[in-house]
């Protein structure tokens, strides 16, 4: 008997436990892919893994955060649950960071940890955390299993509660006799028992007309496209909405993707680092319409000066978010598709907005995004530029945190929704390059391109270690300023230049690092290379890191100060 | 301003950190929370008195509360037709030459005396909570060694009336 053939009959004949019944109610939940760490508190997990080696797929990261950055990632893409598996203790308090990230940016993330056994549990046994605690007010739910029965129904509940209404993080903690136990008997199929729990999809009517009738008298309209339009898939709905209304469009960095950059109506990202444009059409409005954006302070500046002249309203699957920073005259709960569909089928006279249109036309045509070339080094938003280029602007773009972020979000237009994976809410260094490892697990065909700052790769660069294990053809595009570029930043314009403990004076050898993991690696450090070697750089097939040197004084501008209102942004235009 | 707030929850481990830590965090102040079972099996009535600033906050709360999974209903009944409660012990020094004297105080808030020892008694006391700080006030002068009180619980009246009959009295000032 060969090994293969042993190991089919011992599976054969092996009593089913808790954990191989959690595997089939994975498979069954549609989950493909385990974003996985084992340890003590989950063996039984992983034995049941070994037997379900054929029916599903674990990939193994090298740190708890990266691989729940990359279920996000891969959550970011699909719009279905990311599926996420911690030991206890070290295992799940890795995943803290992760699970706030998920939260601020509502990810549906099902995340399961290990549990001590039942019996010890508030004993400080050995890798014991009190996980339920620590992550209750960072998730959407959590639950820890004390029965076997009832676990067909939580991971039902886990799943339709991650991915429905406003979507977030919910996990699932799974003390080690659980999972270890033998079942009796097949439990029996559940159902989900959630009273407490019915996101509200259908607006209302009456507020859906009143909305309309706003539009119909406003004079200068404006849309904010968050990422709940993403989430609720209507990207479609809205550009028609707009279309059909001529309404200008400002998106969120979140919502970057949900309206076509490139359409005339777009006025780009509106905020600290937005447009003046976005800005100003927000500033000067009398009609402000929120689609699934959440007034978050970097986008609305100082709250005295945000919208003065509008009546607002707001489109949110989560009440909550409604009147929660801007007073809402026209509250509408509701999905946004559901919303725009309403919205779409209701007779409106469109807005008197030729004068507005104009207006706002100037602005983008006055004071552009603007940077300067400087011929000693390479401009950083030039690197995004020829990224954008030689991607066609049809790249998944996942990002890290810092000035390179906001480059990215300025610089590569998206004109296609779901291609843009970024940290906002929670602004994670550390996530953009495991969230592209999602994003490329999600879209295996997709391009996948990693901009990463040399501060924030530093955070999670073990998992190179999966990109070469599983070829995942990432381009990682380092936008290297020797420097924790944003902090520096804020230093010399709000700390009078006392540039404090933000220089990296060492780096590793970033190509050969890569070359260490099996990876190539390139460096390049002026503009003419770039430009002569990128198209080869991206027809490689398999994953590459890019050690792009630009320019440390480089900052990121327009700019809305802290404090400052919309209308008072500075370095509009080169001095 | 105070507001008297009703939850009712599913009777699941961990609800009452919910509820306490999500106060916490949006940075509500709780000044009582009361909870037992409710008439249906499986379920908890909480009573919260919570410490708001304004309207817009006041929405903020019941909204966040509203978002919690095991929060099966949420309701401000500070403006309602309520009855509304509080339950106090009160341990006072006193020896037994002044018991009755004390008990000539207690009698009219319907207070009882539950416990007697050498040197000290307890009064047990329900009632809105502004009667039992003027009974503690009065107390107050005999020496009080000890207070427990449960915090505020609260019903809608069967009867509501329309709103042009609703005097507005406050319980909590
Ligand atoms: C985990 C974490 N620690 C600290 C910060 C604060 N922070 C924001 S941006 C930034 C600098 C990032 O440097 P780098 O990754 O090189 O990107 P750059 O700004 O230079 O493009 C820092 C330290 C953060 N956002 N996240
Ligand atoms: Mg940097």
């Amino acid at each position: 008997m060969n090994v293969e053939a042993k190991l089919e009959f011992q599976t054969s004949t092996a009593p089913k436990t808790g954990a191989d019944l959690l595997i089939d109610l994975l498979i069954k939940e549609g989950v493909e892919t385990i974003f996985g760490y084992p340890g003590g508190a989950v063996l039984p997990i992983y034995d049941a893994i070994y037997r379900a080696k054929s029916r599903i797929h674990h990939i193994l990261f090298r740190h708890e955060q990266g691989m729940i950055h990359a279920a996000e990632g891969y959550a970011r893409i699909t719009g279905k649950p990311g599926v996420v598996l911690a030991t206890s203790g070290p295992g799940a308090t890795n995943l803290v960071t992760g699970i706030t990230d998920a939260m601020m940016d509502s990810l549906p993330l099902v995340v399961f940890t290990g549990q001590v056994a039942r019996a010890v549990i508030g004993t400080d046994a050995f890798q014991e955390a009190d996980v339920m605690a620590i992550t209750t007010p960072i998730t959407k739910h959590n639950y820890q299993v004390q029965s076997i029965t009832d676990l067909p129904r939580i991971v039902k509940e886990a799943f339709h509660i991650a991915s429905t209404g406003r979507p977030g993080p919910v996990l699932v903690d799974l003390p080690k006799d659980i999972t270890s136990g033998v079942l009796s008997e097949e439990p029996e199929e559940a159902d989900i028992d959630l009273p407490g729990y019915q996101p509200t999809i259908k607006p209302n009517p009456l507020q859906i007309k009143k909305l309309a009738d706003s539009l119909a008298k406003a004079k200068k309209p404006v849309i904010l496209a968050g990422a709940g339009v993403l989430h609720a898939k209507a990207s479609e709905e809205l550009t028609a909405f707009v279309e059909k209304h001529k309404i200008p469009v400002v998106t969120t960095l979140l919502g970057l993707g949900s309206f076509p950059a490139d359409n005339p109506l777009s006025l780009g990202m509106g905020g600290m680092h937005g447009t003046y444009a976005a800005n100003m059409a927000l500033y000067e409005s009398d009609l402000l319409i929120n689609f699934g954006a959440r007034f978050d302070d970097r986008l609305t500046g100082n709250l005295q000066h945000f919208a003065p002249f509008a009546k607002v309203a707001h489109i949110d699957i989560d009440p909550a978010e409604i009147g929660k920073n801007v007073p809402t005259q026209i509250p509408i709960v509701a999905d946004a598709k559901e919303a725009l569909v309403e919205l779409l089928d209701l007779p409106v006279s469109p807005p008197e907005t030729v004068e507005w249109l104009e207006k706002l036309k100037q602005y983008k045509q006055d004071f552009p995004l603007w940077y300067k070339h400087d011929p000693n080094g390479m401009c950083p938003q030039w690197l995004i530029e020829a990224v954008h280029k030689v991607t066609n602007g049809e790249a998944i773009v996942a990002t890290d945190v810092g000035q390179h972020q906001m480059w990215a979000a300025q610089y590569y237009t998206f004109n296609q929704p779901h291609r843009w994976i970024t940290s906002g809410g929670l602004g994670t260094m550390g996530f953009g390059f495991p969230a592209a490892i999602g994003a490329q697990i999600a879209a295996p065909e997709s391009t996948v391109v990693a901009i990463v700052g040399d501060g924030g790769f530093q955070m999670t660069l073990q998992e190179l270690s999966v990109i070469y294990e599983r070829n995942l053809p990432i381009k990682i595009i380092i936008v290297n300023n020797g420097a924790l570029g944003m902090v520096r930043q804020w230093q010399e314009l709000m700390y009078d230049n006392r540039i404090s403990e933000s220089l990296l004076h060492t780096q590793p050898d970033f190509v050969k690092l890569a070359e260490s993991y099996g990876i190539r690696g390139v460096k390049i450090d002026n503009q003419e290379d770039l430009i002569a070697s990128l198209p080869e750089l991206f027809a490689y097939d398999g994953p590459i890191l890019i050690d792009c040197r630009v320019l440390q004084q480089e900052k990121v501008f327009p700019m809305i100060a802290p404090g400052k209102g919309l209308h008072e942004m500075i370095g509009v235009k080169p001095e | 301003m105070k507001r008297i707030i009703t939850l009712t929850v599913q009777d699941r481990s961990g609800v009452l950190n919910r509820v306490t830590g999500l106060l916490q965090r949006r940075q509500f102040n709780i000044s009582s929370i009361s909870v037992g079972p409710a008439e249906k099996e499986g379920v908890s009535k909480m009573t919260l008195v919570v410490e708001v600033e304004d309207d817009q906050r006041l929405e903020q709360v019941t909204k966040q509360l509203n978002k919690q999974i095991d929060v099966l209903k949420v309701s401000d009944i500070t403006d309602k037709a309520i009855v509304a409660r509080e339950l106090a012990l009160i341990k006072v020094a006193s020896s037994s030459q002044l018991r009755s004297e004390i008990n000539g105080i207690i009698d009219p808030f319907r207070a009882l005396i539950i416990d007697v020892s050498k040197d000290s008694l307890a009064v047990q006391i329900t009632g809105r909570p502004d009667k039992i700080d003027a009974l503690i006030e009065l107390l107050r002068p005999y020496g009080i060694k000890e207070i427990a009180r449960t915090g505020l619980t609260a019903l809608q009246r069967g009867h509501q009336p329309q709103v042009n009959e609703l005097a507005t009295f406050s319980l909590l000032k």
